[in-house]
């Protein structure tokens, strides 16, 4: 069947859904097994928690905005550092990157869907209980004590502080038990791409000449299902203590506040690349295409993808330099931490080296995927000097890590992703992201971002640690918190601009057609939206870029691999 | 290359992206111009003290070779940008396919490797130098106990214990009287961080850490903690001062006597024996010896009350102890609910300990 008729006919079925009662409509979604439509559910869950985040943000730039401000309560103030981080990690980052993945990967390998589609149903609505739980705290957390409301341990829930003995009522078990849950939803998903790449690829597609996408996923997948128990069995730990008369981590019967941090960085660590690698993969698939040339050096990015993933199970113990390690430990975490370096910088140079003698187009896919480029490179220089422990004895727990990690899930994550959504959104919607509303999101939400974060390094430098709901004047922090608390509204206004394009483009957006960017992988080979089936026949492929062999019969690219 | 900058009309972007920059950068150097100098200022980069001396002098050779690397790496990218751009009158033909380099990969892997090597050698030397340091024999000996939320300081050489201004004698390279603090905690994490002494290390209840700082100028050096622990984390602040060593002999002198017995005061005192103050508080040479606050036994020796919270002076302190919660909420100091009378007594009586 050709591309036209099949988009024909897929618009006879839209006309013919056009007159459906809304009660089927969402019960087909509610119900629905299909990757697609489970990917846009994990997207959109993820934008509406990426609101609620923000505003947990902008009150809290708002509090320090000057010394001994009084616009929240220390209490209030804990619990939103604490919700922010929580939501933002895990019911931000990790939903919108397995939305993506969902879509994306069974379209990419030429499948009609994932290995498991019932587990993928399950995994989903497990993750978006767990962000409901979690959200639920704040009216729900007074426990027998009345001393409940949403939980404000901090991310990482340090113990003997999550202890009854230190956190009264149910605020600490709402963030225990709502990450336990949707961890068993990630550990789903992880399973369902894992199997689906090994499995589902089309004929031809051997591993080495699928997408970096693909590769990519495997790889965040694999990485997943090791990460995650070490947090779950710490959690279940916790609740041990707290209810069953456990003494895992409680110091004041012998237990160990230093056994938790490592169960947490073991899983911690590996986590924070498991959200970037999937960014790395958007930028693998957009930057070849607007730089008009295939990827340099694929094999090379696939070992050190490979490489960057176990190195990364070796360098937890870096967020533990303070803790009084003996000096040969520290050592060996510096070791790690700075090896781990050299396959990401080996990434960026690859990156480097496609645009390099391309023909570079400015879209604003391709705007964002530069902007994390520098910002990533900037992200991990700063992060080699935290790998100096005893730099990092200054600089633990300061401002100067924050700017440092919001950099690279701000300035490297985030870049990405809105990259992935002017990319993909076409395909997904069957209309164009507005240009205009793309750019005023672009340059509103870069000028933020250097606001922010760019001078939120100083008051590291100048003494400032983290998790504090006010400062002392005369430290030299004010001028510095200040100018931060600006950027924060640039970029809301930025982000502002991308739901208004979101929604405006879904209802008066240019048509797209199959293939908008000219782009070579199997996913623009099919209508936008794609049916239900995804292609009509399954695909056979000789090439990592099969549309360009079909572009470019003179020149294919399966001459070259 | 300067020639596609000057063309004005491709390179407007490029042109609002250097401004944009410059501006940056100009208000960076203005605001670090107002502030980021200064004694009061916990600056890293103002370091006073052997072991943040050593931190310093790795960190500008860490920060030099990361600044090296952005610039030949930005460089590269920026001129990437410009030079391999879309051009207006393009021919829409695909540019050469340039799949890898395997000299390349190999290049920029092994640069990589032996700048690592080269960084983690010059790093574990400063671990080991720091960390691995012996204390000398005229070393001064603290015991810092980190409470919710505030410093107990123990000097075990001299027999006393003291609150959140820790005192330390200045060290002489010559003949050097380093500090060498022992950090236990009460209850939950917190760290111990004064920037321009040393690095911070944690106070992990059920764990004894260790760390040392040797100043070179007297002074009042400023920190806090840095360890999230709860509520009022925020005002868990530090106050070290860098004493003359006779200026330090004085203080230990003063601080090892027991209280001062002031009979204006004895109803004062009479209050504060017989309701809950001496279930928390020490006063040495009375029968107060509660150890779940701070010993107040030469209270009115200390610039601030509650951890750095507020100056120490008479208005402070009577509301203080009538409200902790209007200085400090979430500390762990009840309201007393004494009436307005002995409420001034009670005040009265921790005026007279200095």
């Amino acid at each position: 069947m050709s591309s036209s008729a099949v988009a024909t006919s897929e618009l006879a079925l839209l006309r013919a859904h056009a007159g459906r009662p809304w009660v089927e409509t969402l019960h087909e979604w509610v119900t629905t097994v299909d990757h697609k439509k489970l990917g846009l559910m994990y997207i959109g869950y993820a934008l509406l928690f990426l609101l609620i985040g923000g505003i947990e943000a902008a009150i809290i730039r708002i509090q320090l905005a000057i010394p001994h401000n009084s616009f929240v309560s220390p209490q209030v103030f804990n619990r939103l550092f604490t919700m922010h981080g929580t939501t933002m990690i895990f019911f931000v980052a990790m939903p919108i990157l397995f939305g993506f993945a969902n879509y994306l990967v069974p379209l990419m390998i030429g499948a009609r869907d994932m290995a498991f589609p019932r587990l993928n149903a399950w995994s989903f609505w497990t993750t978006a209980l767990g962000g409901l739980t979690l959200y639920f705290s704040f009216v729900g957390g007074d426990g027998l004590y009345g001393a409940g409301s949403a939980p404000d341990v901090g991310w990482w829930a340090y113990a003997p502080l999550t202890s009854t003995a230190f956190s009264k009522g149910h605020s600490t078990d709402y963030w225990t038990i709502a990450l336990l849950v949707s961890g068993f939803g990630s550990i789903g998903t992880a399973i369902n791409i894992f199997t689906t790449i090994l499995c589902k690829r089309c004929p031809g597609m051997k591993l080495g000449k699928m997408p970096l996408l693909a590769w990519l996923n495997l790889v965040m997948s694999g990485m997943v299902l090791l990460a995650i128990s070490p947090l779950t069995a710490a959690q279940i730990m916790l609740m041990i203590d707290r209810y069953l008369g456990g003494h895992f981590f409680d110091t004041q019967a012998g237990g160990s506040a230093v056994i938790w941090m490592h169960f947490f960085w073991v899983f911690g660590h590996p986590e924070v690349y498991i959200l970037i690698i999937p960014g790395f993969a958007f930028a693998s698939e957009i930057i070849p295409v607007f730089s008009r040339k295939a990827i340099f050096g694929y094999p090379v990015m696939v070992g050190a993808s490979v490489g960057i993933a176990f190195l990364s199970m070796s360098v937890w113990a870096h967020h533990l330099f303070t803790i009084g390690m003996p000096s040969y430990s520290n050592a060996f975490f510096v070791l790690t931490s700075m090896a781990v370096g050299v396959p990401t910088g080996i990434k960026i140079f690859n990156w480097l080296g496609t645009m390099w003698g391309g023909k570079i187009r400015f879209d604003t896919a391709m705007l964002f995927s530069i902007g994390f480029l520098v910002q990533f490179l900037i992200a991990g220089l700063t992060g080699i000097m935290l790998a100096v422990a005893p730099f990092d004895w200054q600089l633990n727990n300061s401002y100067f890590v924050v700017a440092h990690f919001h950099y690279v899930i701000v300035g490297g994550l985030l870049f990405t992703i809105f990259a992935a959504f002017y990319y993909w959104y076409p395909k997904m919607v069957g209309r164009m992201l507005g240009d205009t509303l793309g750019k005023w999101h672009f340059w509103l939400f870069l000028i933020g971002f250097h606001l922010t974060f760019d001078f939120m390094h100083v008051p590291g430098v100048l003494g400032m640690p983290r998790r504090i709901y006010t400062y002392e004047p005369g430290r030299g922090w004010e001028i510095w918190n200040l100018l931060v608390t600006v950027g924060a509204f640039f970029q809301a206004l930025g982000v502002l601009c991308f739901v208004i394009n979101l929604i405006k483009s879904y209802f008066r957006g240019a048509p797209a057609g199959n293939d908008p960017w000219d782009a070579w992988t199997l996913e623009w080979s099919t209508s936008s939206p794609p049916p239900a089936y995804n292609f009509a026949t399954i695909p056979e492929v000789k090439s990592r870029r099969p549309l360009w062999d079909i572009k470019h019969p003179e020149d294919p690219d399966w001459k070259y691999e | 290359m300067l020639n596609s900058l000057l063309n004005i009309r491709a390179a407007r972007s490029v042109r609002i992206i250097v401004l944009f920059v410059a501006g940056l950068l100009w208000a960076a150097v203005m605001a670090w111009a107002n502030t980021g100098t200064g004694p009061q200022i916990p600056n890293i980069f103002a370091p006073e003290s052997t072991p943040a001396h050593e931190i310093y002098i790795v960190s500008l050779f860490v920060m030099g070779i990361c600044i090296a690397i952005f610039v030949v790496v930005f460089g590269l990218l920026a001129y990437s940008v410009v030079k391999f751009r879309r051009r207006a009158g393009d021919d829409h033909r695909e540019p050469p396919q340039v799949y890898g380099s395997n000299q390349l990969e190999l290049a920029w892997t092994v640069i990589p490797v032996l700048i690592v090597v080269v960084l983690f050698l010059s790093t574990a030397r400063v671990i080991h130098e720091i960390q691995d340091a012996p204390p000398p024999a005229r070393a001064v000996r603290v015991t810092v106990v980190g409470h919710q939320f505030w410093w107990e300081f123990r000097y075990p050489q001299f027999g006393f214990v003291t609150a959140n201004e820790l005192h330390v004698p200045v060290s002489d390279t010559k003949n050097p009287t380093p500090t060498y603090l022992t950090l236990l905690s009460a209850d939950v994490n917190h760290s111990f961080w004064v920037p321009r002494l040393a690095g911070k290390t944690d106070l992990i209840p059920n764990r004894a850490n260790h760390m040392w700082i040797e100043p070179r100028e007297t002074g009042l050096y400023l920190g806090q903690c840095a360890q999230y622990c709860g509520t009022q984390h925020a005002k868990m602040l530090l106050r070290v001062y860098v004493d003359t060593t006779a200026q330090f002999d004085l203080w230990v002198q003063k601080q090892r006597l027991p209280a001062l017995r002031d009979p204006s005061v004895t109803e004062g005192r009479r209050i504060f024996d017989s309701t809950a103050c001496v279930n928390c508080h020490t006063v040495n040479g009375t029968g107060a010896r509660g150890r779940f606050g701070p010993d107040l036994t030469h209270l009115m020796s200390r610039d601030t009350l509650a951890s750095g919270a507020a100056p120490n002076t008479r208005s402070y302190l009577r509301l203080w102890i009538r409200n902790p919660y209007t200085i400090k909420p979430g500390a762990l100091m009840p309201a007393m609910n004494l009436e307005d009378e002995d409420l001034d007594r009670v005040t009265a009586y921790m005026l007279t300990l200095h």
